[in-house]
């Protein structure tokens, strides 16, 4: 349970969980191993690994034509998995990997478990599987000892909230505005409140995600939850740079950001 | 209408809701709101009356004779959803999520259209009611349906080009969705056929199944007899829906849908899902789609923008599996023969959609007889067609 031990660790340290987002496959594989690498060497803390989707609706545009970049690349969901693999051998850092339902459907649910065990994955996002529908592939992917990130949103019931932390381990991903992920200016209000709601119901640590963009945000979102979570403002930086320029850019980026959250 | 009783609304294997979280409170708010309106007197002698002196209902069921002397087969009766209001069936819908949609005091109403009816019939319940309107079309569509792009500005609502991915309805739907997501709070989606997150499935399903209620009392005063077939086209299904549902029980009704097979099944460029996909999960609902071995939606193809989807409606699915209905494919070539027939033996132009069903009736006509019928839903009317089919025949209309 890498992804729970890391909260665990920087608990005891009294710091917050960087947590960064990567499309897996954009601009290339390659690239994804050596950024994960770049993004780890820098503080990120946990990595959360997008398996690229041909129709990525709680995605902004930016991650969007992330996805579509790496399909267009060639990317497939097992040749992610042997990147992992090949990433295993050189870092121990949690990897959650974040996919639609349909790629995962059509791998085959026990598969798709089993398999991502063996290349070293540690945990599952999935935004379009709310627990209603989860119940066989988060009960699949916790007997192969992967832990299962639900989300929460503000418009979540406390209802809601209660079975999300129940059936979430590793953390509860915040969903921090009504909307889809993408950089924002600003952290909506009714933050705090939500973030207060879910602890209510649960001891499990609370990672906040969308929208953060900007070192001065992921500050006031780590004095509010356990982790943050960074996606586009990154990946808008792989969009737009190559080669050892981007690892240096994101590196220190991811510097800035890590700084931050301490 | 019914209440709605699905266990979390599948339909065998299909259905559900495989949606953000963000989205499950609204669609738990919709499906109480839905149950609740279905109860309420007020709620639906308000629609029935907006469908009888807005829309035009009952639409006829028209006694095809020259039609059915041509083919030769079973006696050809046409539903004439196409004399609807807007023309098309996608009135009956919008009307009753209007009104939904204000029983739950939304401001704004959302939609995505592809052949633009749905856009259009959105945009003028929106002005009729009051409703801020915006409709979301895939630039590839606006280009094919300018016309109604037209129409829908005029009628007031924001026709936003989606420029991702297919550039078809496909895309449409995950914008519509991406801005649900964002101002779920006071805006309503509209879904515009059986498709999507549980409730809408059902609930388009019953706005629709007006159709099929009207098909089957007016074929019962006209034939003394239920029909032996019902047929319609396929793409999202909501028309197919509507005319089925009512016969379902009457099992020796044989129940047929017509997808679109584009260039040819095997050319890969089609639009045939229950035909040639597999199952998956696109749009909050999983259900026959078109998908490459490692999930990834393969964009659909067809000659008409109302059938170019690479999904059907969960229900449909769960037809096919359990046998109540079959589904065949047509080609564009095919469809724009059925086109011009219609046309030319009845002085119906259809709409491309329906213009696949028609094309089947030939391969019907082969074997049914004189004695038995059958009822075509005509889902809409073919004017915002017209340049394409010209295009398509080099703007040779002749043979």
């Amino acid at each position: 349970m890498r992804i729970t031990g890391k909260f665990k660790e920087l608990k005891q340290k009294g710091q917050k969980a960087l947590i960064t987002y990567l499309t897996a496959g954009d601009p290339d594989l390659e690239m994804t191993a050596d950024l994960v690498l770049a993004a780890e060497e820098n503080g990120a803390d946990i990595i959360e690994l997008g398996i690229p989707f041909s129709d990525p609706l709680a995605d902004g545009p930016v991650i969007q034509k992330a996805s579509l970049r790496a399909l267009n690349s060639g990317t497939t969901v097992s040749g992610i998995l042997n990147c992992i693999k090949n990433i295993r051998a050189k870092t121990q850092i949690p990897i959650a990997v974040m996919t639609y339902y349909n790629p995962i459907h059509r791998y085959g649910l026990k598969e798709f478990a089993v398999h991502a065990k063996e290349a070293g994955v540690d945990g599952l996002i999935v935004p379009d599987l709310p627990y209603e529908e989860g119940e066989e592939l988060y009960a699949l992917a916790k007997d192969e000892g992967l832990e299962t990130i639900l989300f929460v949103a503000p418009t979540s019931t406390t209802e809601r909230i209660k079975k999300t932390a129940e059936l979430s381990t590793g953390f509860i991903y915040c969903v921090s505005l009504t909307g889809v992920t993408g950089p924002r200016d600003d952290l909506q209000t009714g933050v705090r409140e939500l973030i207060s709601r879910i602890k209510d119901c649960t001891d499990k640590p609370v990672a906040l995600g969308f929208g953060i963009s900007h070192p001065e945000q992921a500050r006031r979102a780590a004095e509010m939850a356990d982790g943050v979570i960074v996606g586009s403002a990154i990946v808008k930086m792989i969009g737009e740079k190559r080669g050892e320029e981007l690892l240096k850019d994101v590196g220190s980026f991811v510097r800035e950001l890590k700084k931050a959250c301490c | 209408m019914k209440i709605l009783s699905e266990k979390k609304g599948h339909f065998g294997l299909f259905g559900g809701r495989y949606v953000p979280e963000t989205l499950i409170p609204a669609l738990d708010e919709l499906e109480k709101a839905y149950n609740e309106a279905v109860k309420s007197p007020d709620f639906n002698i308000a629609l029935s009356y907006y469908l009888k002196n807005y829309s035009g209902r009952p639409t006829p069921l028209y006694y095809a004779e020259n039609l059915t002397r041509t083919l030769g087969g079973a006696k050809i009766f046409l539903k004439r959803e196409d004399l609807n209001h807007t023309g098309a069936h996608k009135i009956n819908n919008t009307l009753g999520q209007a009104l939904l949609a204000k029983r739950m005091g939304k401001k704004r109403v959302i939609a995505e259209t592809g052949a633009g009816q749905h856009g259009v019939a959105t945009a003028t319940v929106a002005a009729m009611f009051g409703l801020e309107c915006e409709i979301y079309m895939g630039e590839k569509d606006m280009e094919r349906q300018e016309i109604n792009v037209f129409r829908m500005r005029m009628l007031g609502a924001k026709v936003t080009p989606v420029k991702t991915g297919s550039r078809t309805l496909k895309d449409a739907t995950n914008e519509a969705i991406r801005d649900w997501v964002t101002n779920v709070k006071d805006t309503h989606y509209i879904i515009g056929s059986v498709v999507g997150p549980h409730p809408y499935p059902a609930i388009v399903r019953d706005f629709q199944a007006v159709i099929g209620r009207e098909a089957k009392r007016q074929v019962l005063d006209i034939e003394g007899r239920l029909p032996d077939y019902v047929v319609a086209c396929v793409g999202g299904g909501s028309n197919a829906m509507g005319i089925f549902y009512e016969f379902i029980p009457d099992k020796k009704v044989r129940l047929i849908g017509v997808e679109a097979a584009g260039k040819g099944i095997e050319t890969g460029e089609h639009a045939a899902s229950i035909n040639a996909g597999s199952i998956g999960v696109l749009h909050g609902s999983k259900s026959y789609i078109l998908q490459d071995e490692d999930g990834q939606i393969i964009p659909a193809h067809s000659i008409s923008a109302g059938l170019d989807y690479p999904g059907v409606g969960p229900e449909h699915a769960y037809l096919k599996e359990t046998g109540r209905a079959t589904y065949v494919a047509v080609t564009d070539k095919e469809a724009v023969e059925g086109f011009k027939l219609l046309t030319k033996t009845e002085g119906i132009i259809p709409a491309l959609e329906s213009a696949h069903a028609v094309a089947f009736l030939e391969r019907l006509s082969k074997v049914t007889t004189k004695e038995q019928t059958v009822i075509l839903c005509l889902s809409g009317r073919g004017d915002k067609d017209v340049y394409t089919v010209s295009k398509h025949l080099n703007g040779r209309f002749d043979g």
